[in-house]
């Protein structure tokens, strides 16, 4: 024992390089992907080339159900097929991706009626409760704000327009952000009247005018039209704004129906924000 | 004495520094990996003790793993080529022995001592740093070639510092 401590003791920097060593070859080995993975395959190569013949051999004993089971395979992927598919529902677009939460829906669907003329103008879809459509739901074209849903029937719903004297829509003016309710005020249906825009902001014929962000209903920045015209009423510290509106109503034909995913528990929170106020 | 860890400590950060922040990040092709960092084990003074030598090498090594995200392959490489320094001073050792108070430099010893002896561990270090690294002999010939090429680098760029920073000391 004496000899053995005296040996190690002559030879300490072998010893010392030794353990060290055997530390970082172990750090190695341990740490590092690929010297672990072909430090378990290089032990058990020999094995390996032995279990790959037999089971070459083995193989052809299991042909023959292996090819029914494929067929059957077959068979069943054939049956997933689109082409194999009747299409029961309309596509709902949307974008899959983990960081992103969809907030709006949005289901294509076809106006099947409409009026222009009235003061209180409707028009119908043909998308209902069975497609996925609600009260209140958005309708927008591609052409900017069409109105929103005011009955459902199983595959059927009925529009409120914008030509509506009910219809108050929620819009600003693009560049700097100042907004006020939007209403129809029966004269023509490519005009509408924005009201509440502070004398301050500087308008110009032409300014876009879109959806502002406080809407329940409608998204943030659709289009609702341009600025035609504007007049300060005597008395008044804000601009009546005369809105030529984007979407031709006569021509509607597709529409989107624009389902806001987080509306509901947004409704719950200001419920209830306004109900602990009451008391 | 003081003086000397100071300016070895100084070394270590510097060459760890460049090792990791310059020298990694530039691409000079497949087979060309200078690891200028092995200069610090080259010029530690003659009279360091030996675990020192072993203990400051695996510190050397590891935290070039860490750079490198390649943990324990510098470490066993330089602690190897930590291993094998005495020996080859002791081979390349003038009649009388070292002076007292050199370093195995350049200025002190000149340029075809000090090749000879740096090209030996250099090459030993990237022998087991590329053979650890690529874990097979498989790739025998083509690894061996990495070696060479990277040792050719690597000496060049600690002779190019050699001259670059040693001059100081010189004139003292």
């Amino acid at each position: 024992m004496r000899n053995l401590i005296v040996f190690i003791w002559k030879h300490n920097f072998f010893f010392l390089f030794l353990i060290i060593e055997t530390f970082c070859i172990y750090l190695v080995v341990q740490n590092n992907f690929y010297q672990k993975a072909s430090f378990v395959n290089s032990s058990n190569a020999a094995s390996t080339s032995v279990l790959q013949t037999s089971a070459a051999i083995e193989e052809y004993f299991y042909l023959k159900t292996e090819n029914e089971n494929l067929a059957k395979e077959n068979a069943w992927l054939k049956t997933q097929l689109i082409a194999s598919k009747f299409v029961m529902m309309t596509d709902t677009h949307q974008v899959n991706k983990p960081t992103l939460h969809q907030k709006y829906v949005y289901t294509e669907a076809k106006v099947v009626n409409n009026s222009t003329s009235r003061r209180n103008n409707y028009l119908t879809l043909d998308k209902g409760s069975n497609q996925g459509v609600k009260k209140n739901m958005a309708i927008i074209s591609s052409t900017g704000v069409v109105g929103q849903v005011q009955e459902v029937s199983d595959n059927f719903c009925t529009v409120m327009s914008l030509l509506h004297s009910k219809t108050t829509v929620s819009a600003k003016i693009k560049k700097d952000g100042s907004y006020g309710p939007l209403v129809w005020n029966g004269e023509s249906y490519d005009f509408a009247t924005l009201n509440d825009i502070p004398t301050h902001v500087k308008l110009i014929k032409g300014d876009t005018i879109v959806t502002s962000p406080y809407s329940l209903t409608f998204p943030e920045n659709v289009l609702i039209g341009t600025v035609e015209s504007f007049e300060r009423e005597s008395g008044k510290y804000f601009y009546t704004v005369k809105v030529k509106l984007s979407t031709d109503f006569k021509k509607l034909t597709h529409v989107y129906v624009v389902t806001n995913m987080f509306k509901e528990e947004q409704e719950v929170l200001e419920k209830k924000t306004e109900e602990s106020n009451k008391e | 004495m003081i003086n000397e860890i100071i300016r070895n400590i100084i070394r270590f950060i510097l060459l760890v520094l460049v090792q990791a922040l310059i020298i990694k990040n530039i691409e000079l092709g497949r087979f060309i990996n200078p690891f200028i960092y092995v200069l610090f084990i080259v010029v530690l003074p003659f009279e360091t003790p030996k675990w020192l030598l072993l203990v400051s090498a695996f510190v050397l090594g590891i935290t070039i793993d860490m750079f490198y995200d390649t943990a324990g392959m510098h470490a066993a490489a330089t602690v190897f080529m930590a291993y094998i320094r005495p020996g080859v001073l002791k081979l390349f050792s003038p009649r009388d022995g070292y002076e007292f108070g050199t370093q195995p430099t350049v200025q002190y010893l000149g340029v075809p001592w000090f090749l000879s002896y740096a090209s030996i561990l250099v090459v030993l270090h990237h022998l087991v740093l590329f053979y650890i690294e690529i874990f097979r002999f498989s790739e025998f010939f083509s690894t061996f070639f990495r070696v060479i090429i990277s040792s050719i680098f690597t000496l060049l760029l600690i002779v190019i510092t050699q001259y670059l920073f040693n001059r100081k000391t010189d004139k003292e």
